[in-house]
């Protein structure tokens, strides 16, 4: 090490970013739904927008009983993978309509439903594109902290097979929790909190 | 280049279980988190604001024709990340028990009154330097299954967006000196050296005389990395 941090030592130097602690994560609890529930949280877009999809899916928990009491929200790209922020290097781009983030609970049956735009593909930041991918925070009473995952598109198989994400998980049983399937009116997925099918989450 | 959101160490983390609060044992997943290097998706979120808001929402005292019972409390404090910058025009959701501890929810049936002036709902935006207040009652405490005689120290429920998918954050805030702290697993869960993050500053300055009692709370949001590193040997950066 360099001469000049030894003789810093106890001399009261600063010799890392000043920087306040983080507030603490806590559970929603269970009356979330007194604090957390908008008439159109799972409306990402307006009923009736062309192209509109469902995302559905159950939440279980390590048992395999549905979660009544919780809460998914969503984030992300529009179909053109653009994002309305602005530290989005290509510009904030806002599609009008398009809220890109949808906030479903579980309440009573244990599904989420989210309706929204599918999400295009999104640049990777080192040259290449991610698959169209919606990140997913969950919340329950029994969850101190969020907990996060991904939904993928089982249609989307050719770019699936080169996203860093998913290529970077071990084995196809994990890829597999992540990837949502067609159906009626869109795409399932169930989110597994805990047991054989436990879904992969993410630390962020 | 984009920003990188640094996560709190491990230490200072709530856990996502923790063995004494009993509903995380079938629901906080068992496996080890995999790391998700952050890009667009997560240093990006939602830009909520004024329009999920009515002036009306920032003081939980005046609902359904009447004013609410029980002690009158202001709450405000700064939004800021851990660089001390100021989270500006961020929506903040808030939820609590009434001030006998009850919740206005189906699930809640404990046998104290229900106030048919108080919802427990509130919603502010910060200004343009993060600041956020609310009115209130101070909520009561409130007993619940967990353990033999568990009680669950006063606390108001908060939920922050903040600028990224990364700062989302939802929390509880205490109040000082609650002697329910020590038998309640949620408070127990964060570890010992973050503690008094959770917990509000009674301050008299700021009270209303004859009229209501304050209590400050800063909450400090994930804040950027700073420092300038290259790509090459770690995946982490978009
Ligand atoms: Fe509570």
């Amino acid at each position: 090490m360099s001469e000049q941090s030894t003789s810093r030592r106890g001399t009261g130097f600063l010799t890392e970013p000043f920087r306040l602690g983080v507030t603490p994560s806590a559970t929603v609890g269970p009356y979330l739904s007194i604090g957390l529930t908008w008439d159109d949280g799972p409306y990402a877009v307006a009923e009736g927008t062309p192209g509109a999809i469902w995302l559905r899916g159950r939440v279980f928990d390590g048992a395999g009983a549905l979660v009544p009491d919780g809460m998914i929200e969503t984030w992300q790209a529009d179909p053109d993978g653009r994002f309305p922020h602005p530290d989005d290097p290509r510009g904030a781009v806002t599609r009008p309509g398009f809220r890109g983030l949808g906030r479903s609970h579980t309440v009573p049956s244990g599904e989420y439903a989210i309706l929204t735009l599918k999400p295009g593909r999104v640049p990777d930041g080192e040259g290449g594109l991610q698959a169209p991918h919606v990140d997913v925070s969950v919340f329950a009473r029994g969850l101190l902290d969020r907990v996060v995952t991904r939904i993928y598109f089982a249609d989307e198989a050719e770019a699936n097979a080169e996203d860093p994400v998913l290529t970077a998980l071990p084995d196809d049983a994990s890829r597999r929790t992540l990837i949502a399937r067609p159906s009626e009116d869109g795409y399932v997925l169930d989110i597994h909190l805990q047991g054989e099918d436990e879904t992969v989450f993410f630390a962020v | 280049m984009l920003p990188r959101y640094l996560r709190e160490p491990e230490g200072r983390r709530t856990p996502v279980g923790f063995p004494g609060y009993r509903s995380t044992g079938l629901r906080a997943p068992l496996r080890t988190p995999v790391d998700l290097p952050h890009r667009l998706t997560e240093i990006t979120g939602p830009v909520l604001g004024e329009d999920r808001v009515q002036p009306t929402d920032a003081d939980l005292t005046l609902r359904m024709g009447g004013e609410a019972q029980g002690q009158r409390i202001i709450v405000y404090g700064r939004v800021l990340d851990s660089d001390g910058r100021p989270v500006p025009h961020a929506l903040v959701e808030v939820w609590q028990a009434n001030a006998a501890g009850r919740y206005r929810h189906v699930v809640d049936n404990w046998p104290a009154p229900l106030d048919p002036h108080f919802d427990g709902l509130g919603r502010v935006v910060t200004d343009s330097l993060g600041r956020y207040e609310f009115t209130t009652v101070k909520p009561g405490a409130y007993p619940w299954g967990n353990h033999p005689n568990a009680w669950r120290p006063a606390h108001i429920h908060f939920s922050l967006f903040g600028q990224a998918f990364t700062q989302r954050l939802v929390t509880q805030m205490y109040f000082p000196d609650d002697p329910l702290f020590g038998q309640d697993p949620i408070f127990q869960s964060i570890p010992a050296t973050a503690r008094h993050r959770a917990i509000s500053r009674f301050d008299l300055e700021r009270t209303q005389p004859n009229w209501a009692l304050a209590y400050e709370w800063d909450i400090v949001l994930r804040g950027r990395d700073q420092t300038p590193f290259e790509t090459d040997d770690d995946g982490d950066v978009a």
